[in-house]
């Protein structure tokens, strides 16, 4: 890796580029109309570490992800990603972003192959670059999805769709990957599919930011949990203690969507030293 | 036979058929990034404030006293329908449900405009008939120039930025998350529609303006399956339409623009009654034959079969 000149907001001193984390939010708050959905939220992540971020629904844990990567903007604090504030500093070659899933297909079909290859667009550069076809087709391999390159992604499953997105962060080869919500919803062969190409890019060094209901199939891989709940930390450490009911090696989690309870409680986790007041706004978050 | 070769021979046809060739490759390849985007109707709404350009470029023009008083129309038509579009571009990123209401009155306030500056510029209801439904008949040589120029620049930016228009189209928050330029590119889009009304105003007319960049468009969208397919039927079906749609007019007294549209919307019908039959034959049963079934079912008639695995309760 080349040691970039970096603005680092830790100082004068130019610190090597690896030692800057890929993430540092610092006291971010964010409104969204009129209600406060972020509260002074800090978020470090270093590089090589593979973060989940949990939370009820309406913790604000998407509105957390999609700050950071500069779609809402912060009405304070500030976000820096590998060592730069956002905006035209960010080497966003290195950073790539999966969304929940867009539900509603877009006006004109697209072929797999055409959504991820938009992967390859960052920054300043606007034009696919040379052999982009064979990136987009390692990208699709990497997800397991080669021989769908020219369906329509609305001829695809929901969870070959997620997959697609994923692969479209993918394609040019970052080293930060956030992941919002990756699993929801998605069938087993996605999500099996998931966890084994989560392995393979977190042996090679992937960072990783991943929001999630539960820590499911990735919880061998993650190393830190950070827990929202009304728009602030609750918890950053060790992952959590499971709810009664939740995860666990009793809990055979065969099919998590199969019965609506595991996805609509309001809190999978019971923190150590957490309260155990029920939240009492547990509707979804504000739609984008 | 002869017939044909007498209407390509004919210098007022050869230029009529240059711009509707050219405006019928160009609205589509426009009209699909706005179908895309969900503003199908955008084209609709800048031909509105584009009649108040072509307005007040004859007011500026008869002021001056220039000959003829409409030669600064098409120039009037362009400025007016760029600021149209970059306005309603901003107020399409401001508000989000005063944005609808914005937009209707600035499309109302540009046709009335439009038709209050022409009678003020002493203009008849004849030449505002010919920029409401087009006049392709009347196109002269640096009209010719001008369409050239133009959709030489709409294709140029087009599809030689598709891939970023198309990010941008698809799914705009992943292009923040990849700090592409979304403003610049967003603006990109509407002043390429801006730039496609006037030249296609000629052609079929401000108030047809927008059929010309959608209807191909719906069409490519029934027969493929890809972004860049829906492109290219949408761009063959336009020349087609154009070009067939003006030919049939060299023997037949009708509105170009009007037959033009017509047509655009027979091919739609026809090929949305033909496709399902065509596609069904294509189509596998069981969409996701690679996806295994995720909860044992008896099967009807028979035994229960080996259950793959089962739903915890």
């Amino acid at each position: 890796m080349t040691t970039l000149a970096t603005d680092s907001p830790s100082g004068a001193t130019t610190p090597p580029d690896d030692a800057v984390p890929a993430i540092e939010a610092r006291d971010v708050h964010v409104r969204l109309g009129a209600s406060p959905v972020l509260r002074g939220v800090d978020l470090t992540v270093r590089r090589g570490e593979v973060v989940a971020l949990l939370g009820a629904n309406g913790s604000g844990k998407s509105t957390l992800v999609r700050t950071l990567v500069g779609v809402l903007p912060a009405t304070a604090g500030s976000v820096h990603l590998f060592g730069h504030a956002l905006g035209n500093a960010v080497p966003w070659s290195r950073v790539g972003y999966v969304p929940q899933r867009v539900s509603a297909a877009a006006g004109v079909p697209s072929t797999a192959a055409e959504v991820v290859a938009s992967g390859l667009l960052h920054g300043r550069r606007l034009r696919l670059p040379r052999g982009w076809r064979s990136r987009v087709r390692e990208a699709l391999d990497l997800v397991g999805l080669a021989d769908r390159a020219r369906y329509a992604t609305h001829q695809l499953s929901g969870g070959q769709q997620q997959r697609v997105l994923i692969a479209r962060a993918l394609v040019r080869r970052p080293e930060l990957l956030v992941l919002d919500e990756p699993v929801a919803g998605v069938d087993r062969p996605s999500q099996e599919a998931f966890a084994a190409t989560m392995t393979r890019l977190v042996a090679d060094g992937m960072t990783v930011l991943v929001v999630l209901h539960e820590l499911g199939e990735l919880a061998p891989l993650v190393q830190r949990c950070v827990v929202l709940r009304h728009g602030k930390v609750v918890h950053d450490g060790a992952p959590p203690a499971p709810q009664p009911g939740h995860g666990g090696e009793a809990h055979e989690h065969v099919h998590p969507h199969a019965h609506g309870r595991t996805v609509q409680r309001p809190e999978d986790v019971r923190l150590a030293d957490g309260p155990f007041e029920r939240p009492d706004d547990t509707e979804d978050e504000v739609a984008p | 036979m002869s017939g044909l070769w007498e209407m390509v021979t004919d210098p007022f046809m050869q230029r009529a058929l240059v711009a509707a060739l050219l405006v019928g490759v160009s609205a589509p390849v426009v009209g699909t990034y706005l179908v895309q985007k969900r503003l199908a109707l955008l084209g609709d709404g800048i031909g509105h404030v584009a009649l108040t350009g072509v307005a007040l470029g004859w007011l500026v023009g008869a002021a001056m006293g220039l000959v003829p008083d409409d030669v600064l129309a098409v120039p009037g038509a362009v400025v007016a329908a760029v600021a149209g579009s970059v306005l309603i571009e901003v107020v399409r990123r401001r508000g989000r449900t005063s944005g609808d209401l914005a937009l209707a009155i600035l499309f109302y306030g540009g046709i009335a405009g439009g038709v209050l500056l022409i009678g003020l510029a002493g203009g008849s209801s004849g030449s505002l008939m010919a920029y409401l439904f087009g006049s392709i008949s009347s196109v002269t040589l640096s009209d010719v120039w001008v369409t050239v120029a133009l959709c030489g620049l709409i294709l140029l930016i087009g599809l030689g930025l598709r891939a970023a228009l198309f990010s941008v189209s698809h799914d705009e928050e992943f292009a923040v998350s990849s700090g592409l330029p979304v403003w610049a590119l967003n603006m990109a889009v509407a002043v390429l529609a801006a730039l496609t009304v006037t030249v296609a105003m000629r052609v079929v007319g401000l108030l047809l303006v927008s059929a010309l960049m959608i209807v191909p468009v719906a069409i490519g969208q029934l027969v493929t399956r890809s972004f860049r397919r829906t492109m290219l039927v949408g761009s063959v079906v336009g020349v087609l339409v154009c070009v067939t749609g003006l030919s049939i007019t060299y023997w037949h007294n009708v509105s170009p623009g009007a037959l033009i549209v017509v047509l655009a919307i027979a091919v739609y019908v026809v090929v949305a009654a033909l496709h399902p039959l065509l596609a069904r034959r294509r189509a596998p049963v069981d969409p996701h034959p690679d996806i295994p079934d995720d909860v044992a079912v008896a099967p009807a008639g028979a035994g229960r079969g080996a259950p793959q695995e089962e739903c915890t309760p």
